[in-house]
């Protein structure tokens, strides 16, 4: 049952970023060339709000679902792992304009192509777990 | 009036309210909102876990994950199918001359006409496509994973816990877009 409930979240996230045009290809690239306002007015108000959001619920110590609090597990500190994973990233980020939720909203759009995309990033989780001992944390 | 309520896109602000929602409703449900984890589901649920542990798929963990995603593919399909706006993503005059200077024709490069996808370039019948579709979505999945998040994990939930991990994440994302959008994507396209 609460499947439907996250369901129904998925449904307004999906409209979200169809709505918001967060999911256009042609929009990411405006960004990174700093040409428009739109898509960093979008993160900044997400953020800016979403950060007063978790300060309050924190502060008034709201149950959420399950009986805890609000709480955030930190990943260590690692400068350059931070640094090289979100270079990489934003290179396929700026190469396919799709970061992972737009991926697939793009799909229920029917941009059906997209599929090769969400293939070749299932391919590099895939990959990364498989070189992740190796790698620097 | 209620047809420039349903499909016309919203203003930024209106979208960055609905996302901070998101984060507030996904709070409240007791989960973290984050959507690249999904490709370390599917690997799960093909029986990567089996290989190897990091991949295994925990059904009481990862579950609402899918529904998730599910909602969102019928959440796209509404706002971009059943209701879509009119008019394409209004660009700025200077993105589109450089997307000309590619070879990229706007809007008219997208078949719905919605600037949504240059589906033009990103052909079915295009060996390049392919390549560039894999290796994109190859470095999303891998540095997404590699970075334990992506634009909702770090750019929208870890900056709003105030973690140094995500901001450092997102500047790493700039470096990464930056390269891609003025050095490599004139030699690629």
């Amino acid at each position: 049952m609460k499947g439907i409930i996250f369901f129904l979240i998925g449904i307004f996230f999906g409209i979200t970023m169809t709505k918001s045009e967060a999911l256009s290809w042609f929009r990411i690239y405006e960004m990174f060339r700093f040409e428009s306002f739109h898509m960093y007015g979008i993160i900044g108000t997400a953020v800016v709000l979403g950060a007063i959001i978790m300060s309050l619920m924190k502060y008034f110590k709201v149950k959420v679902a399950g009986g805890g609090l609000v709480t955030y597990t930190p990943i260590p500190l690692n400068f350059k792992r931070h640094i090289i994973s979100g270079t990489i990233f934003g290179l396929g980020w700026a190469l396919v304009g799709a970061c992972p939720g737009p991926m697939f909203v793009l799909a229920g759009n029917g941009y059906f192509f997209i599929i090769v995309v969400i293939a070749g990033a299932v391919f590099g989780t895939y990959s990364y777990g498989m070189v992740r001992d190796k790698l620097p944390h | 009036m209620l047809y420039d309520l349903i499909y016309p896109s919203w203003h930024w602000s209106i979208s960055g309210l609905a996302i901070a929602f998101i984060l507030f409703l996904l709070t409240m449900a007791g989960r973290s909102f984050g959507v690249s984890t999904t490709f370390k589901n599917i690997c799960g649920l093909v029986g990567a876990g089996k290989k190897n542990e990091f991949f295994k798929f925990d059904y009481k963990e990862d579950s609402w994950r899918l529904f998730f995603i599910g909602g969102a593919i019928v959440g796209g399909f509404i706002a971009g199918v059943l209701f879509p706006n009119p008019f394409a993503v209004s660009l700025d005059s200077d993105t589109i001359f450089a997307l000309e200077n590619l070879g990229i024709v706007y809007p008219t490069a997208d078949s719905l006409g919605r600037g949504f996808f240059p589906d033009e370039y990103f052909r079915w019948d295009s060996l390049k496509a392919w390549i560039i579709a894999l290796a994109g979505g190859f470095l999303v999945g891998f540095g997404s994973r590699y970075a334990d998040g992506c634009t909702s994990g770090h750019a929208i939930t870890g900056l709003s816990h105030f973690q140094l991990p995500s901001l450092l994440t997102v500047i790493g994302f700039f470096i990464g877009g930056l390269l891609m959008t003025h050095f490599l994507l004139p030699f690629i396209l």
